[in-house]
């Protein structure tokens, strides 16, 4: 039965035109995130991109990795041209003779696999420590707190770089590394959110039911903090993908097995003093388009769940 | 005041004391010492007198005397490639780094802050939003492509800058400089440019929130009823009160301008010591690692500490502020 049938004397309006969809805060907010032109563009490239990354190994028209199919005779072909076999690659070749779009939709799936989850894993890691740090109070908060700030203090890309050279290349690698330079974030907005969510009167309520400390922090307090930490996690991942995508291209970060869009990048630099700039061109406009849409979608994100920037 | 500095100043040295034994820990307990110290193609006598020089045949805690003694007197150890002590090589490096640096902070400033006081005062315009959507756009484009790009362009299709080194250099007062040069100069705009883009951006951004905010407060108003001409309301009672905000998220973004500069001194082959420290994990020469870890440390806590008492000059309720605590 709908909601309007329970309660038509509290909820007129919507009783007396009985068809109208009932306004649960979740269409609300997707109604508000499509209002935007801009938003809902780059929710549909991002939608786009995630799908390439997801199904990268069956939509590619080549694998780019299997050598019974690459030849080094289609080498650095220009776009649009076409192999003696009569393949056609739309975007030209790399030095290797691989169909550079191929070699793209498997870089997207890296880049995006790597960025997506060092953020999720280093938004768990800084929500649990954030949690912490507002519950505990004292000196464990401040000592938790002088950390972060002090993580904070350096730039992300001096701290991943000192971890890698530490460290060695490799996929599980960059994720460590990219985990322990995030997680100071989410531990800083976790913590703020908490402290305000925490003096508010349903906690007090929840408290005076005498329910247990974790379900009040787990079913009551972390459900109310969540839209900030939405919000961050989209620009982190945005900014886990462009760290990675450079530290790839430094040649510290990924391994050459697993070619994500910045080593596609580095793997052109070498050809573009002799004009062939779709090597690198290509991979670097699909990272910009990647990063421009994830932006884009925590921005609205950022004013639609934010209710001070309500209209 | 002075409490304050004293403070801040103790502060630094922990943090100090607490890298140096973070990077001391990474290197002789996650890795293993003899790896990243010890020249690979040495032989079993070599490795043996350069263990007992290092100190690393002795328990882990003389050890670390060891390391903090040899840190505090300068040595580092000896470069592998080069065969010269590390910190020497870091520090002839420096100034090429901190000159493309401070050519880029110069840069985002003189570009960003006109421009972001525009958009600020006519936010409805037409450039106004172009200048703000590239804003958006200097955020979000990986450096290094951009700089790859900028290559592509103005060296190799156009041909009007060269792409890689410092050029021509003079000397001022013994340190090597390029901006003196017309071909130094033509040298240093590009990779300049390519690191500038990002705090360009954060610039516009800064100087436009500043404005919006300041344009509808009373001094203005006064200032404008009083009969002020509009160029000096800008140019002295709004600039100096957007100029907080800006030095400074600028004085902690100069440390990010360094390391940033390790991606554009590879893009431009520029021989500062970015370069030198992905030269340094690729060709697996530790002590220049270890070396160029302790100096940046250093480097970032010295800002940090110098951007911190600016800002209490500035603005004198950052000082009371932590001196109530």
């Amino acid at each position: 039965m709908s909601e309007a049938a329970r309660q038509p004397a509290q909820v007129p309006a919507v009783a007396a035109a009985d068809k109208v969809r009932v306004e649960t805060p979740f269409r609300r907010f997707v109604g508000d995130f499509f209002d935007s032109k801009v938003a809902a563009g780059a929710f549909a490239v991002l939608a786009v991109i995630i799908f390439i990354a997801l199904f990268a190994p069956w939509i590619s028209p080549t694998n780019p990795y299997d050598l019974a199919t690459v030849d080094v005779m289609d080498s650095r072909l220009p776009p649009g041209a076409e192999s003696f076999t009569g393949t056609t690659f739309w975007l030209g070749t790399d030095g290797a003779g691989r169909d550079l779009l191929s070699a793209m939709f498997y870089g997207i799936r890296t880049s995006l696999g790597v960025g997506v989850s060092s953020a999720a894993i280093a938004l768990v890691i800084g929500c649990c420590i954030g949690l912490i740090a507002a519950y505990s109070g004292g000196r464990v908060d401040t000592l938790i707190m002088r950390v972060v700030d002090i993580q904070l203090s350096f730039p992300a890309i001096l701290v991943a770089l000192v971890l890698l050279a530490i460290l060695g290349k490799g996929v599980d690698k960059i994720i460590i590394a990219l985990v322990l330079v995030q997680w100071a974030y989410y531990a800083r907005t976790m913590r703020g959110t908490a402290l305000v969510e925490r003096s508010k009167e349903y906690v007090e309520a929840a408290t005076c039911l005498a329910l247990g400390r974790n379900r009040i922090i787990f079913r009551h307090l972390l459900p109310n903090c969540i839209s900030p930490l939405i919000v961050v996690g989209t620009i982190q991942a945005a900014h886990a993908i462009a760290l990675e995508a450079t530290l790839s291209f430094l040649g510290i970060g990924l391994p050459i097995t697993e070619p994500s869009l910045g080593l596609l990048i580095a793997n052109g630099f070498e050809y573009m003093l002799s004009e062939k700039y779709w090597i690198s061109f290509f991979p670097g406009l699909a990272l910009l388009v990647m990063i421009v849409s994830i932006n884009l979608v925590g921005d609205q994100l950022r004013d639609v769940l934010n209710p001070r920037l309500q209209k | 005041m002075s409490v304050f500095i004293i403070r801040r100043l103790m502060q630094s040295v922990l943090v100090i004391a607490i890298m140096g034994a973070l990077v001391f820990f990474a290197v002789n307990v996650v890795g293993d010492p003899v790896d990243m110290l010890v020249n690979p193609e040495a032989d079993q006598a070599e490795v043996e007198r350069v263990l007992h020089a290092l100190g690393l045949d002795r328990p882990l805690h003389e050890q670390f005397w060891f390391f903090v003694k040899n840190a505090l007197r300068g040595d580092m150890g000896d470069s592998f490639i080069f065969g010269e002590p590390a910190l020497k090589l870091i520090v002839q490096r420096i100034p090429a780094t901190f000159e493309l640096a401070v050519a880029a902070l110069i840069m985002a400033v003189v570009v960003g802050i006109p421009c972001g006081v525009y958009a600020g005062l006519k936010p409805e315009a037409r450039t106004s939003k172009a200048i703000m959507a590239g804003s958006i756009l200097g955020f979000s484009l990986p450096t290094f492509w951009v700089g790859l790009m900028m290559i592509m362009v103005f060296a190799v299709m156009l041909g009007w800058l060269p792409s890689t080194g410092r050029g021509d250099t003079v000397q001022v007062m013994g340190i090597e400089v390029s901006f003196l040069t017309l071909d130094g100069l033509s040298h240093l705009v590009m990779p300049a440019l390519n690191l500038a883009l990002f705090k360009m951006s954060l610039v516009v951004r800064l100087a436009r929130a500043g404005t919006r905010e300041i344009v509808h407060q009373d001094y203005i108003k006064f200032a404008r009823a009083k009969g002020v001409s509009e160029g000096r309301i800008i140019l002295v009672h709004l600039m100096k009160n957007i100029l907080i905000p800006v030095v400074t998220v600028l004085g902690l973004e100069f440390g990010n301008l360094i390391a940033f500069s390790v991606v554009t001194e590879t893009v431009f082959a520029w021989p500062g010591m970015g370069k030198l420290i992905i030269d340094a994990i690729n060709n697996l020469d530790r002590p220049i690692v270890v070396a160029y870890l302790m100096i940046t440390v250093i480097l970032f806590v010295t800002i940090n500490l110098v951007v911190d008492i600016i800002y209490s000059l500035l603005d004198p309720r950052v000082r009371l502020g932590d001196l109530k605590r």
